[in-house]
């Protein structure tokens, strides 16, 4: 029970951090100091009573008074919320520490405080959203979560652009929330309570229909296409370490939404998982042709956020597909690499965003074709890319590789059937699977050539340099995580195992990781490698060092173009062009806008030529419809006179016309 | 234990063989003596023993590059069963660990390219991105035929089984159709013809070659080394589909192995001989249908 109250604590203190600099001048850091300080010892609190939680074998629960007539005020640590709080109590601490040299009070005066309360809360509510057990106080907490990341991803609210992202997530996170307010109430009226306990023998209708609801409304949170559409926009526009913190962890809430409703009922139907399987294997493969097509550094790393978040949905697919066949080996392999894989991601993907930032911070700027070089400027801030770069490119041995290998195991797995339908899905996961990885190795080969490598492309990367030790720190931090759980995969075993049995009440049996994926090779091949490359690589540089005192020293050089003496920047390939074929490849799916104008003649006039590619769902559906409501709908102003009077005719024909209403269905 | 120590050895001195091997042919169909077998060895040593001119627009990323590319290739290798070898390290899954260590390859050879600069190398680049795209699909249908069929979720199983087994005619044709698909695999990946054509001279039209033009020296030498190490590692998955006779004898089982290789060799260089290398724009096609033949294969096994 102390475990409780230490993430209860800890989750109060976090969510509260940002109060007191509230008090304290504007333009003094103390404050900032202050809160983040606060957030450490929250999260520390959260982080040691999770940890406490692993061995017990009850999960600790709490039943607290509760002044609202709906709902309770009840909250449990499962081996399943506990999996989501490590991320929410070690990643946005990370970030605000990140905050103190990227977004100092001293420098943004004007929004500092607001963000550090925003951020606190956006924290404190989402640890919130994964302990609470009661529908109601899960709504709270949802919504709390919802405002706050408003409220952090507007911080420069004095730019259209943010603004207009801000709108459009308010306006899609409500919808989600509208869809989950209809899915709580039929779960309501299924099971009698709003409890979030497991239920059984629930009509297969409702039961599904509940299901789909909470794919909807989750799905706009973990933003899975097409409900994609205030994700790339908002992490964009916000501030860098909010991004980290959006991407990282709180579009896995939308994940925590889908595993918690689909571990609640005890029986499954086939058609679940293979929709998920679907939906997930869709938006993995298109939003990480979008993140390849795009020239703002994060936006493309939000496309690939949505990439994860479809590996992820696969992996959620394949466990259910696993419950309804009643497949032990898939239910572990399919959730366990889930799992695994949102805390990888919320590893990499914050680890990413916080390197954008620094690159932002140091060139001014997100367009990537106005980068280059940067390498030689900022040459901590490359490393610690790279290694974000090559475990999202699930490369071995960092940590994405871990997981996708055990959802890779558990795709191959299901060839054991003779069901078709499973094999067929799964053959398409498993391929689809390797194409995302593929596309994601050349996303981030892009973004990392074309940022760090090669020579500067505008002159606004002369003065870069690497940030404060406060930026570089966490960022470090980050990257060695995801070396150590590359290498040592086994080390999150017993946390994930525990987490899948508890998710699939019984239906796992007692199968371990260890018996039916050997992660032990893994390690000795990953350690191996890395042994390997780095003897290879001290050869060569005591060799060259040993050439050189015999005075056959390398010699430097321009770059060979082709005899051609004068290289320039300009003469660079650039990231556009680096994509465009693949881009080309995918043009059905991502339609490109090019505006070429033809060179004709022997003296043609300049020619131009501009490509983008816009969101297929923001940029085609979304806004146009939005548009034509615009057009439409102001003829109801007529009813909107601004006179009081009015407003209370209207209040009296609608009572009356409910007493009728009423009256007459009493009456029938 | 010899035969791991087999496996170990030919994997080290074997590869540069079989450039010679097509370098000989080519050159027998031109009606000219070429060079000798050995030329590649003494060409690699040459490299190695020459000093660098490295590009001022470089960084650690360039030299690491060559560096992790073959580290990779070579943990690849000991992936693959060769011979009479069952590979060194065989475990549930180490197929996809393979198919992700020629990524990790790739990350590296790339990058290091985008290092220079150079307009070429961004051209090169951006044609080894596109087409491995569409080559690893075709893999994984390719592994996938092979799991459904031999039961086996580990490369030594999955390529070994067919000796074991005696499957139905009916996966003949799954065979062949896969055969085809990891055959334009392997010449897509080694940039061979009809997908590259390593003795080009002309910078726009070449892939793996223009990534490389401003290796030098011993990184030049390593390159060269890690492709033809990459050709036989990729070339020995194949010919385990090919050839799935197994005497359980060492004195069969590897001169079978090695005469298979330089058949290989030899159908490769015949093919750079007798067709001519694909238009750039063409080169998909040729891999889609790789994908197609590898999931094709796959659909017949499910049916």
């Amino acid at each position: 029970m102390l475990s409780l109250y230490l993430i209860l604590g800890g989750l109060s203190m976090m969510a509260l951090s940002g109060l007191p600099a509230c008090l304290i001048a504007r333009n003094s850091n103390t404050g900032q100091g202050l809160t983040v300080a606060l957030f450490l010892g929250g999260s520390a609190a959260g982080l040691f009573g999770t940890a406490r939680t692993l061995g017990l074998a009850t999960p600790p629960s709490l039943n607290l008074p509760w002044g609202l007539p709906w709902g309770s005020l009840a909250v449990s640590v499962d081996p399943v919320s506990a999996i989501f709080l490590m991320l929410i109590f070690t990643v946005p601490a990370l970030a605000s520490v990140y905050g103190l040299g990227y977004w100092k009070q001293s420098e943004h005066e004007k929004n500092g405080r607001r963000l550090g309360l925003s951020f606190g809360l956006l924290a404190g509510s989402m640890a919130l959203v994964v302990v609470a057990r009661d529908a109601v106080l899960f709504l709270v907490a949802w919504e709390i979560m919802a405002l706050s990341a408003y409220f952090a991803a507007t911080a420069e609210d004095d730019k259209y652009e943010v603004r207009r992202a801000g709108w459009i997530y308010l306006i899609a996170t409500h919808i989600g929330t509208l869809v989950l307010i209809a899915m709580f109430a039929l779960w309501r009226r299924a099971t009698g309570s709003f409890a979030l306990e497991a239920a059984t023998g629930l009509p297969t209708r409702t039961a599904g229909l509940i299901f789909a609801l909470s794919v909807a409304g989750f799905g706009f949170k973990a933003g899975l296409m097409p409900l994609h559409v205030w994700l790339p926009g908002a992490h964009a526009n916000a501030p860098s370490h909010v991004s980290a913190v959006m991407s990282g962890v709180m579009l896995k809430m939308g994940i925590y939404g889908i595993v918690r409703m689909s571990g609640l009922f005890v029986e499954c139907a086939p058609w679940w998982g293979a929709a998920l399987l679907v939906v997930g294997a869709l938006s993995g493969i298109i939003a990480i042709a979008f993140a390849l097509a795009q020239r703002d550094l994060k936006r493309a790393l939000a496309y690939s956020s949505i990439e994860n978040v479809g590996v992820i949905t696969m992996g959620l697919g394949l466990a259910l597909l696993g419950r309804a066949l009643g497949r032990p080996e898939l239910i572990l392999l399919g959730m366990t690499g889930a799992l695994f894989h949102v805390w990888n991601h919320g590893l990499f993907k914050s680890l990413l965003f916080l390197g954008s930032g620094a690159i932002i911070h140091a060139v001014r700027g997100r367009d990537i074709e106005r980068m280059g070089g940067l390498a030689k400027k900022m040459p901590a801030t490359a490393i610690l890319f790279v290694v974000g770069a090559m475990a999202i490119s699930a490369l071995p041995p960092l940590n994405g590789f871990a997981s996708e290998w055990l959802l890779y195991l558990g795709f191959f797995k299901t060839l054991e059937s003779s069901s078709v339908t499973g094999i067929s899905l799964a053959a398409i996961a498993a391929v689809v699977l390797a194409m995302i990885g593929t596309l994601a190795t050349a996303t981030f080969v892009k973004l990392f050539g074309i940022i760090f490598l090669g020579s500067a492309r505008s002159g606004e990367t002369e003065h870069a340099h690497d940030p404060v030790a406060s930026m570089t720190f966490p960022m470090g931090i980050l990257a060695a995580s995801c070396v150590l759980v590359g290498i040592f995969p086994m080390l999150a075993s017993p946390a994930l195992e525990a987490a899948v049995r508890a998710w699939a009440q019984g239906s796992a049996g007692t199968l371990a990781i260890a018996g039916i994926a050997p992660q032990a090779w893994i390690s000795a091949v990953g350690a191996g490698l890395v042994a390997a490359t780095a003897a290879l690589a001290l050869f060569g540089a005591s060799d060259s060092r040993r050439r050189a005192r015999a005075g056959n020293a390398q010699r430097r050089g321009p770059t060979w173009d082709c005899g051609y003496a004068q290289p320039s920047a300009r003469m660079q390939y650039t990231g556009s062009s680096l994509a465009q074929t693949l881009v080309g490849l995918f043009s059905f799916a991502l339609r490109p806008k090019t505006t070429p104008t033809r060179a004709i003649g022997h003296f043609p006039e300049t020619a131009e030529f501009e490509s983008a590619v816009p969101d297929p769902v923001l940029d085609r559906i979304v806004e146009p419809a939005f548009e034509a409501a615009n057009r439409a709908l102001p003829k109801i102003h007529v009813f909107q006179q601004g006179q009081t009077h009015l407003y209370i005719l209207y209040v009296l024909i609608v009572t009356i016309a409910l007493f009728i209403f009423g009256g007459l269905g009493a009456g029938l | 234990m010899i035969d791991s120590l087999v496996h170990v050895f030919l994997v080290l001195l074997f590869p540069p063989l079989l450039l010679g091997v097509i370098n000989k042919t080519k050159a027998k169909f031109a009606g000219r003596k070429g060079a000798p077998f050995l030329q590649p060895y003494h060409d690699i040593v040459k490299l190695l023993r020459k000093s660098m001119v490295l590009s001022s627009t470089t960084t650690w990323v360039f030299r690491l590059g060559p560096v992790v590319s073959l580290a990779s290739i070579l943990a690849a290798s000991a992936l693959v069963p060769l011979g009479n070898s069952r590979a060194p390290i065989s475990f549930v899954g180490d197929f996809l660990l393979f198919a992700y260590l020629f990524g990790l390859a790739r990350f590296f050879t790339t990058s290091a390219s985008l290092d220079t600069g150079s307009a070429f190398e961004g051209m090169g680049t951006a044609r080894e991105l596109t087409f491995a795209a569409l080559t690893e699909p075709a893999m994984f249908f390719a592994f996938l035929v092979l799991a459904r069929l031999s039961g086996s979720l580990a490369l030594g199983g999955m390529l070994r089984s067919a000796s074991s087994i005696a499957y139905p005619v009916g996966s003949a044709a799954p065979f062949v159709m896969i055969a085809l698909g990891l055959f334009i695999i392997l010449l897509a990946e080694n940039s061979r013809i009809p997908v590259d054509d390593p003795t080009t001279h002309l910078e726009l039209t070449m892939i793996h070659e223009v990534m490389v033009l401003d290796h030098s020296g011993p990184l030049l030498g390593i390159i060269e080394y890690a492709s033809a190490l990459k050709l036989f590692v990729l070339g020995s998955v194949l010919l385990d589909v090919v050839l799935p006779w197994r005497f359980g004898n060492p004195l069969f089982d590897w001169p079978i192995f090695i005469a298979g290789m330089l058949g290989l060799a030899l159908l490769v260089g015949a093919i750079e001989s007798l067709i001519a290398r694909l238009r750039m724009p063409r080169v998909p096609s040729l891999l889609i249908a790789a994908i197609l033949l590898c999931g094709s294969a796959f659909i017949m096994l499910v049916r």
